[in-house]
This record gives C-alpha cells, sequence and structure tokens, in this order.
C-alpha cells in the first residue's frame, strides 16, 4: 500500500565553505492517511532537516518525496506552491505574523490563495472557534501565552483545508500542562477531520501520547521505526532503548544516583505490562513461585497510544540460571522482557 | 533691523526646504524601495539569493554613498540641467538630493527587511505563498516600525544635505544662512536659518518616531 507520504532514499547534504555535512543519510518512510507519524530524535538529528524536505522548504540532495503519489521534485515552482497548500506547517516558535492581529494572522493563507476576504473572514472565525479562542480574534500575537499562539497557528494551519500537518517542535516551547491541551488538540483534528499528522520532537512523552507510529532519526540515518507500541515494548537499537529509558520531557524519571549503585552487577530487566497480563498477580506469584525476593527498582505507568501501559525495573537474583527461569517465566505470561543493564553505568 | 521682508524670506525659506526634502525623500523611495527590496531578496539568506545581482547593487551603492555630497550635487550638474533645465534653486536641487539619498534609502530597507523573523518567512513559504506575497504581505508589513523610523532618520539626513545644496545656491534656508549669514556676515539670519533647521528636525523627528510606535503591533 502506498501512503499519503512516502519518502524514498532521502539524503541531504549542506555544503558549507569548510565541509560538507550529511544531515539525512538513506531515509524511507512510508506514511498512511490519517496516521499520526512521530518523527523522534535527540537534537541534531536531522528531524528537522527531515520534515522540511516534506514539504520542500528544504531540497533533498538525492531521493524522492511523493505526498498522494506526486513525486514533489518533478513538480514546477508554482505546481509545489499549489501543493504546499495541502501541507499545512506548525512551528516551535509559533511563526505568526507579530503585525497582524489573530483574525488576519488565519486569514493570511486564505488571501495568498486567493480567497475573497469576507470567505476568508468567516472561515477564519469557524476555524478559531475550533481551537477554542473566538474571544481572541482582535488580539495581537504579543498579547498571547504561548499556548495561544500555538492555537493560533493551528487554526492558521487548518484554514486552507490540508491534508497533512507537520509539526516542529511544535510543544517544545510550551510548559507540560500547556504541551497536553495542544496535543489533546492535535489529537482531535486527526479524528475529527482525517488530517494526517507528523510530529518532530525529542520528547519521548509526546510520542507515546499520540502517535500511532514512530520513527527514530539519529545522526542523519532512520534507526528503528514502526508502531509506538512495538518500539515501546521492545526497542531495538541502542538510540531507541536510550529515548524510551530516558523518558524525556513532561514525565522525566531518569535513574537516581543510589538507584545506579544499587542496580550496579545486578541483573536488571525492564518489563512492559500489556492491556491482558494486568489481571494476573504476575509479580506476586514469581516471587511466591521461586521463593526468592525481587527488587523492584522502578514502576510507573505511562500513556502509549492513548492507553495506559506498566512499566517496571526490576532486580534480578544473582543466581544466573533462575534469572533465565524468571525471564521466561514473565514472557510466557506476555510481557515485554529485556535487560537493560547497558544503562545502569 | 527684522524686516517683514526678513519674515517672508524665512517663510519662502522654509517653504523651499520642506519641499526639496521631502520631495527628495519620496523620489529617493521611489528608487531606494526597490534596490533595498532586491538587496534583502538576493542576498545569500535571501528569500531568492542572487550573488550577482547582489554585488552589481551593493557596489553601485557602497560608490554613490562614498561619494560626498557636495561633490556629488556638482557632478551631477549635466543630469540636473537636462532634467530642470537649471542647476540653482530648491527644484533643481532634488536632483542631486535623490541621487544621493536613494542608496541610503536602499541599504535602510536592506536591514529593516533583513530584521523580519526567518521562521515567519519560512512559514509563509509553507503556505504557498510566492516570493512577490511575502515581499508584500509578510517582509514589508511585518518591518514596517522599522521601515518607519528609516524614513524618519532620511528626512532629517536629507534635510541636512539640503541645506548643504545652499553653498551651490541650492535654495532654502541653507541657502540663506549661506548668502546672507555667511557671505554678508548677517550673524542674526544665520542663526535664525538655524534655528528653524534645528526645528525642522525635531519636528520630523518626533512626528516620525511616535508614528512607527503607534504602528507596532508588537506591544502592549
Amino acid at each position: 500500500m502506498t501512503g499519503m507520504i512516502e519518502v524514498r532514499n532521502l539524503c541531504k547534504t549542506f555544503v558549507t565553505s569548510e565541509a560538507n555535512v550529511e544531515a539525512l543519510h538513506d531515509i524511507s518512510l512510508s506514511i498512511q492517511a490519517g496516521d499520526i507519524y512521530g518523527i523522534i530524535g535527540m537534537s541534531g538529528a536531522g528531524k528537522s532537516t527531515l520534515v522540511r524536505c516534506l514539504n520542500f522548504l528544504e531540497r533533498p540532495t538525492s531521493g524522492t518525496v511523493e505526498i498522494e503519489g506526486s513525486d514533489l521534485g518533478m513538480l514546477s515552482e508554482a505546481q509545489l506552491r499549489e501543493k504546499r497548500r495541502e501541507i499545512a506547517m506548525i512551528f516551535q516558535h509559533f511563526n505568526l505574523l507579530m503585525q497582524k492581529n489573530v483574525i488576519d494572522n488565519i486569514c493570511f493563507p486564505l488571501v495568498i490563495g486567493g480567497m475573497k476576504k469576507r470567505d476568508a473572514r468567516n472561515r477564519a472565525e469557524e476555524l478559531l472557534e475550533i481551537v477554542g479562542l473566538t474571544e481572541k480574534a482582535k488580539a495581537y500575537p504579543a498579547q498571547l501565552s504561548g499556548g495561544q499562539k500555538q492555537r493560533v497557528a493551528i487554526a492558521r494551519a487548518l484554514a486552507a483545508n490540508p491534508k497533512i500537518l507537520l509539526c516542529d517542535e511544535a510543544t517544545s516551547a510550551l510548559d507540560p500542562r500547556t504541551t497536553q491541551s495542544i496535543l489533546q488538540l492535535l489529537k482531535e483534528i486527526n479524528r475529527e477531520y482525517g488530517i494526517t499528522i507528523v510530529i518532530i520532537t525529542h520528547e519521548m512523552s509526546v510520542v507515546r501520547e499520540i502517535c500511532s507510529h514512530v520513527a527514530i532519526i539519529g545522526e542523519g540515518h532512520l534507526v528503528e521505526q514502526g508502531r509506538v507500541f512495538d518500539i515501546f515494548s521492545h526497542p531495538k537499537t541502542a538510540e531507541a532503548k536510550e529515548l524510551i529509558l530516558k523518558g524525556g520531557g513532561t514525565e522525566r524519571r531518569t535513574l537516581e544516583g543510589h538507584q545506579k549503585e544499587l542496580m550496579k552487577g545486578k541483573c536488571c530487566i525492564r518489563i512492559v505490562f500489556s492491556v491482558n497480563s494486568s489481571f494476573e498477580p504476575v509479580i506476586a506469584n514469581m516471587v511466591l513461585k521461586f521463593g526468592q525476593p525481587i527488587n523492584i527498582l522502578k514502576a510507573d505507568t505511562k500513556n502509549v497510544e492513548g492507553i495506559a501501559r506498566g512499566e517496571m525495573i526490576l532486580s534480578l537474583p544473582d543466581d544466573r540460571d533462575m534469572q533465565e527461569d524468571m525471564k521466561t517465566y514473565l514472557t510466557e505470561r506476555g510481557l515485554a522482557v529485556e535487560e537493560v543493564n547497558g544503562y545502569v553505568d | 533691523m527684522w524686516t517683514s521682508d526678513l519674515t517672508m524670506m524665512m517663510l519662502e525659506g522654509i517653504r523651499d526646504t520642506l519641499l526639496m526634502t521631502l520631495m527628495s525623500t519620496l523620489f529617493g523611495y521611489l528608487f531606494g524601495l526597490p534596490m533595498g527590496i532586491a538587496l534583502a531578496v538576493t542576498d545569500k539568506t535571501g528569500i531568492r539569493p542572487n550573488a550577482v545581482v547582489y554585488k552589481v547593487l551593493d557596489v553601485i551603492v557602497n560608490i554613490v554613498r562614498s561619494v560626498p555630497f557636495l561633490i556629488l550635487l556638482i557632478l551631477v550638474m549635466p543630469l540636473t540641467r537636462a532634467i530642470v533645465g537649471k542647476t540653482t534653486g530648491s527644484v533643481a536641487t532634488i536632483v542631486p538630493l535623490t541621487l544621493a539619498a536613494a542608496p541610503f534609502i536602499g541599504r535602510m530597507i536592506e536591514s529593516s527587511l533583513k530584521e523580519v523573523d526567518h521562521g515567519v518567512i519560512e512559514a509563509a513559504q509553507s503556505m504557498g505563498a510566492s516570493n512577490l506575497t511575502i515581499i508584500w504581505k509578510v517582509l514589508l508589513v511585518e518591518a514596517r516600525t522599522s521601515i518607519l523610523v528609516g524614513v524618519t532618520i532620511a528626512i532629517g539626513t536629507i534635510l541636512g544635505y539640503s541645506a548643504m545644496a545652499g553653498v551651490v545656491g541650492g535654495g532654502g534656508l541653507g541657502d540663506i544662512a549661506m548668502r546672507y549669514g555667511y557671505y554678508r556676515y548677517e550673524t542674526l539670519i544665520m542663526i535664525v536659518s538655524v534655528v528653524l533647521l534645528v526645528l525642522l528636525v525635531q519636528v520630523f523627528q518626533t512626528l516620525g518616531m511616535r508614528l512607527s510606535v503607534k504602528v507596532d503591533r508588537r506591544k502592549r
């Protein structure tokens, strides 16, 4: 099945006077219509460049980007501008016109699209209602809070009825509570209007919260991609494990010094509970069965794809055979099990 | 010793100075605005980088700006005669004043437009705006406060230049100060002319700054 967005073998090299910097290397992605697709990576990983390649604000050095089957690289300037109307974008720093009031900001994409002023105004008022800012129509961006500015930016992005919404670190300048409300709004928009959303972020919590699929970018390479739940429970690469264990963002809970001390030389595992596994008291039963105490170093509930998932880090007894038996025991009960020793130094 | 004739002459002087200054500013922007836009747009960080166009404009602007105004005034006399028919008087002075002001205005426009947040330009591009739309509806609108401050500075500078033209019979208050104050040692007339020039600059400066603050929506 071809997706709404098909990225094939995309490379982007920036040529500077000192050196050629390869920002993206051989990235291939397929994003289906109606998805909320996360692209996550540490800062400098190339994710902002990647999202700019999706609407050709940056032209890839090689490789193709297809939106609904049309190859952006084959379009003329005018056709590309026309296509961009279907691919809206919101930004970390909102990028509103500071000299125009809220309603004129929302009208802007409509006016440049040739819509009559009165019609644009009516449409803008509709959008203000969707983002819940009707009373701020005449306000200027400088008078709004960060969250309100992002709502205006979202209304502006939706004005021309786009099929895709690209979000470049859209919540990174916002506090945790505002982030939540913006994420909820994005989710609503995705559900109500079926707009495909691509979210660029460095915060795992954002991806867990609303994304269905995720791609992990590290140093310009695509290191892992798939369903958010799969990657959350079975991260394969070091980058994925790091992002998941460090949590990131609003729920940042790294292991503290004394916990690290406790785990030194111990066999530690991370387990993730899926929905069905919560009926049985697994840990208690395991302790009873093996007659050995288990040290729970961390226990947490995280919202993954909108469903609460339990996550625990356990320290197992030193006996190697018993460790293996315990892991088997847990796996048999449908838990995702993985060793995390590498992250405790 | 101060006669009504002198008052009349001073009033005419003010009128001529205003005429020269405002007309030259107007014509200066007529040429300087497109020049400044072209400079901002074709620079390597602009929306349509073009090294050749930028360099050519850059050199022209620098050459004209580095010629002292008094020399420029004399250099372009043939052009002035061709356009106006004479080289003295306030109308004739508009020609060299415009020529001197345009590159200077171009530079100020360039720097005003470059102050516009790149993110806002990127947002407009992501909406499918053409470069022309970005110039008209983003750059010039977002930079309007800075552009108005520029106009204020331009008027002040051109007013000063217009007085300098008095040396070669340029007309206006500068001319009066030269003819009566300098050549005939009539200190009072010199002082009155200078005070009037100072007052004019003050008025334009105050009005310009007030207006630029008034149209700025980034505060409050």
